[in-house]
């Protein structure tokens, strides 16, 4: 899960990592007004969106006062940023900045450690410096037992200008700390900056959590946005099913994360002539029992998108029979299915789960033996009903 | 022949007592497989009544391998504990522990990961969030359905569960020497390259299939090996082509960012390499097929 950058500035905040004078969070530019005439200096407005960018698209601005907030809060709320509608504004006291830096802590993935990876050279997109300029990026791989003391955040620091590699290092196991203790796999900051005083401060903050590790920390789901949630995906989670809307019209079911990707591309191929395009991604993992067939179903149907249904199941673990036993029963608990439904079964089974479906005789539902011909009876069956 | 485990693999179930530990090791017996007793903690001394089988139950790793003389570990244990019970395998030093429990924190992996390699890599550690491996009519370590398929020359190694099922499924008459599911986390302990030379320098197998999928760039390393490493015929496919940036997709693991880790980045990589990529799994299977004839040939 991405935080937003106040969130971000929350937790180094509880972790001790200096953020500046001060942030408030706001929904309407009259209450963007209010803070920066509590805070009576200039004040920077960011738009809350989990996207980069937002400099450039007009998303973070400078205020001298309450009325110039004002304004500048009203342009920046509502903005369309990388499709992100931007619905808050985060209002922080104006810092002097003498330098900027880059600092991140992150998932290695070819090394299957941790990387620290530092700059001298901030404010600028990290992908760009990494291959315009790699030698101004420090990357510095952790160990994940060892962790970072200060002395390895001191071995991190020394890609900084001398007289500020201490109290970096200082910041730096602060970082550390909220990058472990919150099960994060990235946190970075971009700006770090040193203040007129010669402070290190994270000026933006950037965090991922773990979503694996939900059971040890209750409070990361009061972090959960759930105003931006897409509501089919919200009614999803809300019944454990692994959902991702996309934005085509032939719905997906399917039994593992890898043949549920391998449909939504089949599917695309076989709609490619008449931009027939997957409408979702559901994985109903292996027991693929009635009341989950029933479920992924419901969520999928009620997505106005959805001109036809592909369910492909291929029985591993589990037997075909019992599939297609639970899509006949799931449609008795659905009532009326008025959307054709393809059904693909191969595998254990899948024999008897055909006859199963045959014997059915659903109405509205086709099954095809292989995966690739279902997917173009779906692509067809969309166009035909778009 | 066969990668990582063979007729004589003595295995091991760490939580063969819970529900899921205890339907798989049916399972795992069912095809063959030698499995010699169970570990749960507190349970030692037990015996765990599986189909015909009545196993011996330990309290540790240690003890179980010093009892039965076994050398593979399979892991069905909850998220919470996997990394106690991963670190305790590594460091009772078995030589092949598979760890099928999906869902462990990212932080937890890289710790038993970091602990492994910090002992001196005695333990092979595949997954987690995998389907295990099997070398048909061999032995079974792990999930993957045993009857689906035969034994036979081609080797697979793949992140995905349900696309290994498919191919073997598909490739079902020609059969496998062995079939290795690394799993879709972001952090694995046994990678497609670890795979791609074990089956290079495994005699019975003919020709290797890779299947990939978004996030990361494991398949963009396991080309760059290919080219300069491995001398038999790679068929590959590669899943997520149509998945937005910033997305899970599932696995925890399958996700594009920004730019990288996308599906044509990794078919290009592969292609580059020299290996066959499929546009479906059963264009891959017929890829595979094909291959074959023309080795023979």
């Amino acid at each position: 899960m991405d935080l937003y950058e106040y969130q971000a500035k929350d937790l180094f905040a509880a972790h001790g990592v200096p953020v500046g004078p001060g942030q408030r969070v706001v929904t309407d530019a009259g209450a963007a007004s209010t803070a920066a005439a509590e805070f009576g200096v200039p004040v920077v407005i960011k738009a809350q969106v989990k996207t980069g960018g937002r400099g450039k698209a007009g998303g973070v601005k400078l205020a001298t006062d309450a009325g110039d907030a004002l304004g500048k809060a009203e342009s920046i709320l509502g903005l369309d940023i990388k499709g992100h509608t931007v619905r808050r504004v985060l209002v922080t006291p104006a810092s002097t900045i003498a330098e900027e830096y880059y600092f991140s802590f992150l998932l290695d993935r070819a090394n299957r450690t941790f990387l620290a990876m530092a700059s001298a050279e901030g404010g600028m997109e990290i992908e760009q410096l990494a291959v315009e300029r790699p030698e101004a990026l420090a990357r510095i791989p952790i160990d994940a037992n060892e962790g970072v003391d200060l002395a390895k955040a001191k071995e991190i620091a020394a890609i900084f200008p001398t007289d500020v590699q201490d109290a970096a290092a200082e910041v730096i196991v602060k970082l550390w700390e909220t990058f472990v203790s919150e099960d994060a796999t990235l946190v970075e900051v971009n700006p770090l900056v040193r203040d007129g005083d010669g402070n290190i401060v994270a000026l933006d903050g950037k965090v991922t959590l773990d979503e694996n590790a939900a059971f040890r920390h209750p409070g990361h789901a009061d972090l959960v946005d759930a105003e931006a949630e897409d509501p089919l995906e919200a009614a999803a989670k809300a019944k454990d099913l692994n959902y991702v809307k996309l934005d085509g019209q032939v719905g997906i079911i399917g039994n593992g994360a890898g043949l549920v990707m391998s449909t939504l591309d089949v599917v695309a191929y076989a709609g490619a002539e008449h931009d027939i395009r997957p409408a979702n991604f559901l994985d109903i993992g292996g027991g693929a029992s009635a009341q989950v067939m029933a479920d992924g179903l419901e969520i999928i149907l009620s997505d106005p998108d959805v001109k036809s249904v592909f369910v492909n199941v291929f029985g591993g673990i589990t037997a075909c029979d019992a599939v297609a036993n639970g899509i006949v029963q799931a449609f008795g608990l659905l009532g009326n299915v008025t959307k054709p439904v393809v059904v693909r079964l191969d595998g254990n089974n899948a024999a008897e789960g055909r006859r199963i479906l045959d014997d059915a005789a659903l109405p509205g539902l086709q099954r095809l033996d292989t995966m690739d011909s279902a997917a173009r009876s779906a692509a067809e069956l969309a166009f035909k009903g778009a | 022949m066969s990668i990582f485990l063979n007729e004589d693999s003595r295995i091991i179930v760490q939580g063969m007592t819970g529900a899921e530990g205890r339907k798989h090791t049916a399972r795992m017996l069912a095809a063959g497989t030698n499995v010699v007793g169970g570990v749960t903690p507190g349970k030692g001394g037990q015996k765990a009544e599986i189909g015909e089988a009545n196993l011996p139950v330990f309290n540790s790793v240690a003890e179980a391998m010093s009892e039965t003389g076994a050398d593979t570990t399979v892991v069905f244990v909850p998220p919470k504990f996997a990394k106690g019970a991963v670190n305790e395998a590594v460091d009772a030093g078995i030589g092949l522990a598979v760890v099928i429990t999906e869902g462990i924190p990212v932080h937890d992996t890289a710790a038993f990961w970091a602990h492994a390699r910090a002992t001196g890599n005695r333990t092979r550690i595949i997954g987690p969030n995998c389907p295990g491996v099997i070398s048909p009519g061999k032995s079974n370590a792990g999930i993957i359905p045993a009857d689906i398929t035969s034994s036979g020359r081609i080797g697979l190694v793949s992140k995905s569960g349900t696309l290994t099922y498919q191919l073997m499924y598909e490739l079902r008459d020609i059969g496998f020497s062995t079939a290795v599911g690394i799993g879709g986390d972001p952090i694995i302990g046994t990678t497609h390259i670890d795979a791609l030379a074990a089956f290079e320098a495994d005699p019975e197998t003919e020709l290797i299939v890779m299947i990939g999928e978004i996030g990361g760039d494991a398949e963009e390393r396991a080309a760059a090996f290919i080219k300069d490493n491995v001398t038999k015929p790679v068929v590959g496919y590669v899943a997520g082509f149509t998945a937005p940036e910033g997305k899970t997709m599932g696995h925890a693991g399958a996700i594009v960012s920004g730019s990288s880790g996308t599906a044509a980045a990794k078919k290009e990589a592969l292609e580059a390499a020299g290996v066959r990529v499929g546009k479906t799994p059963s264009e891959t299977a017929e890829l595979a097929r094909a291959s074959l004839v023309q080795t023979v040939a």
